[in-house]
């Protein structure tokens, strides 16, 4: 019974903030937007009804009213049950994921609550022996979203677009999964929480031992997210849109959460893969759980604070680079991000067999020389892989081809 | 158009140096540009609050004023030029004998339609006296589209509003008064 209530809370907080957050995300992308166009952004709404303008952080509960008030239009000819599915699929696994992400670590002993006597994981589901698993599986599940919402909308524009995204998220699941398995080895273990101890107990984050993992998964990441530089999926600016051409008011607003959600999964596993969790040298102990109210209420603000930090690089992101063309992108999945995955991955297996991190390891070095011969790989690889396969091509008609 | 069109130019892009090819420190100079950029000056005016001033009211083109003469009068002599030059045909008006000895002619009613008005300034241009001129307001603004057509008396009420802050054109410039 205690551990029902306690994961029903646990749900609501997770549900309510994870809502909250998307929509204040939405603001926070618009400031950004204007910030880095030197302009000043949604400032205006505040307290309906009174001059309190409190910076515009009442723009989220108008949009959300707009939304609601907007007209549900359904084109003719639309698969309607399919039309209706895909924004519900698209945002049902969107939340589904957060269930396996673990927002803090975990609660002192000395709770007081009556008949809670194990210490509270916090975490939807703690302690999930699959949980990275599930967290893949659950993402790959937008697509079908993408696809369905492209087909039912019986418009070239959005079947066009849809295929386009499929073709984009299907191709960045194979880097992301490969820039993961370095860490999956790394930690030996599936759970996000085992993956977090793991660097908290050596102190050395992910980021610094593989950095090609790293740069792997977050432009996977970023495309598996549709943010820009890969936003073919939708690309707001140039195309007349992508696979949610046909969809207006809340069904749109469903796709568009789940688009924010999906940036919030990312930005959680980039900080629980990469940059340690909840771990920060010197505030937040490194006892699994062992912890006092102080290191307690640390680890979820260290771990906050560096997913908001990821969110705001993803923000950044966006107004910096420009887009790639599809074939760029294509060929950095399948030409640059793969090879540079695998290196990686041979090369995190041989630190693992050799115990890198044991003092008397069989190769008979320190930590910091295996990251260095990390670092010096990432550049060798990188250094490579830009020599054969430039991001830059040719878009020119070939001569030749066409006289033939 | 043909790829082997002799008159299509190809241009050869400029070839990327190595660390073009590495792609990651153009990386980290658009993030630092666009970084920077977060704490800079901002541009934006918050309208209501602060009113934008457009940089020389004399040759802005804004709502139309009749201008009046130092009688009080209108200065319009119903000669129909601005609404002949006018290209988007949005002046209208009525002229009838004068009551004043100066004149022939002048305006019974003298209308002219702001939302089909393009501000383009033929009228300020074609008018020999000097009557009608652009002002410097520029939020115009109306609850219906009768609003928006405006009548001698409310052109001449925007003379009123507007002759302080800006002097007749023709004074400045030499021009017939």
């Amino acid at each position: 019974m205690e551990t029902v209530v306690v994961a029903l809370v646990k749900i609501a907080l997770m549900i309510g903030g994870l809502m909250t957050a998307a929509a204040y995300l939405v603001l926070l992308e618009r400031w950004i937007a204007a910030w880095t166009q030197d302009r000043v952004g949604p400032n205006r709404v505040g307290i309906p009804l009174t001059k309190f303008k409190l910076f515009g952080l009442g723009q989220p509960l108008a949009d959300g009213l707009k939304f609601i008030f907007k007209e549900e239009n359904t084109p003719a000819q639309v698969d309607r049950g399919l039309f209706t599915i895909a924004p519900i699929v698209i945002l049902t696994a969107a939340l589904a994921i957060f269930a396996a992400i673990p927002f803090g670590s975990v609660l002192p002993k000395d709770l007081g609550i009556e008949g809670v006597e194990q210490p509270i994981q916090l975490c939807v589901a703690p302690a999930f022996d699959v949980g990275i698993i599930y967290v893949f599986a659950l993402s790959s599940i937008a697509v079908y979203g993408v696809i369905l919402g492209g087909w039912a909308s019986n418009s070239k524009y959005s079947f066009l677009g849809g295929l386009r995204s499929s073709a984009q998220l299907i191709a960045y699941e194979l880097p992301l999964g490969l820039g993961l398995l370095g860490v999956v080895l790394m930690s030996g273990s599936l759970r996000l929480e085992n993956v977090i101890d793991q660097q908290a107990s050596t102190g050395v984050w992910n980021m610094f031992l593989q950095p090609i993992g790293f740069v792997t998964f977050v432009v996977a990441a970023f495309a598996e997210a549709a943010r820009l530089p890969f936003d073919l999926p939708e690309c707001e600016q140039e195309l007349v849109g992508g696979y949610h051409t046909e969809y207006a008011g809340m069904r749109l607003l469903m796709f568009l959460i789940a688009e924010f959600l999906h940036m919030v999964t990312a930005a959680f596993l980039i900080v629980i893969l990469f940059f340690g969790g909840w771990h920060f040298w010197g505030l937040t102990g490194s006892s699994k759980d062992e912890v006092t109210w102080f290191e307690a209420i640390m680890r979820v603000l260290v771990l906050q604070g560096k997913v908001l930090a990821v969110i705001v690089f993803f923000m950044l992101a966006r107004w910096s680079w420009p887009r790639f063309r599809f074939d760029q992108l294509m060929d950095l999945a399948w030409k640059v991000m793969l090879p540079l995955g695998l290196v990686n991955l041979a090369a995190v297996a041989v630190l693992v067999e050799f115990g890198w991190d044991k003092a008397e390891n069989k190769l008979g070095f320190s930590p910091v020389w295996a990251m260095a011969a990390m670092w010096g790989i990432a550049i060798v690889a990188w250094t490579i892989a830009a020599i054969f396969t430039p991001l830059q091509t040719d878009n020119r008609p070939r001569l030749e081809a066409i006289s033939e | 158009m043909r790829a082997d069109d002799p008159n299509v130019k190809w241009i050869e892009e400029p070839k990327l140096g190595l660390t073009g090819k590495m792609y990651l420190p153009l990386l980290v100079q658009g993030l630092t540009t666009t970084a920077r950029h977060l704490v800079g000056p901002k541009i934006t005016v918050s309208f209501p609050e602060v009113r934008h001033q457009p940089g020389n009211p004399l040759i802005y083109r804004g709502v139309h004023r009749l201008n009046k003469d130092e009688h009080g009068r209108v200065k319009c002599v119903a000669c129909f030029l601005c609404a002949t030059a006018c290209p988007a045909h949005c002046i209208d008006i009525i002229g009838v004998e004068s009551p004043w000895p100066d004149r022939e002619k002048y305006p019974e009613s003298f209308t002219i339609d702001e939302l089909r008005c393009i501000f383009c300034g033929m009228c300020e241009e074609a008018c020999p006296v000097d009557a009608i001129e652009l002002t410097s307001l520029y939020d115009l603004t109306g609850r219906s589209r009768e609003e928006m057509i405006f009548d001698k008396e409310k052109l001449l009420s925007v003379f009123d509003m507007t002759k302080d802050a800006e002097p007749m054109k023709s004074i400045q410039y030499g021009g017939t008064l």
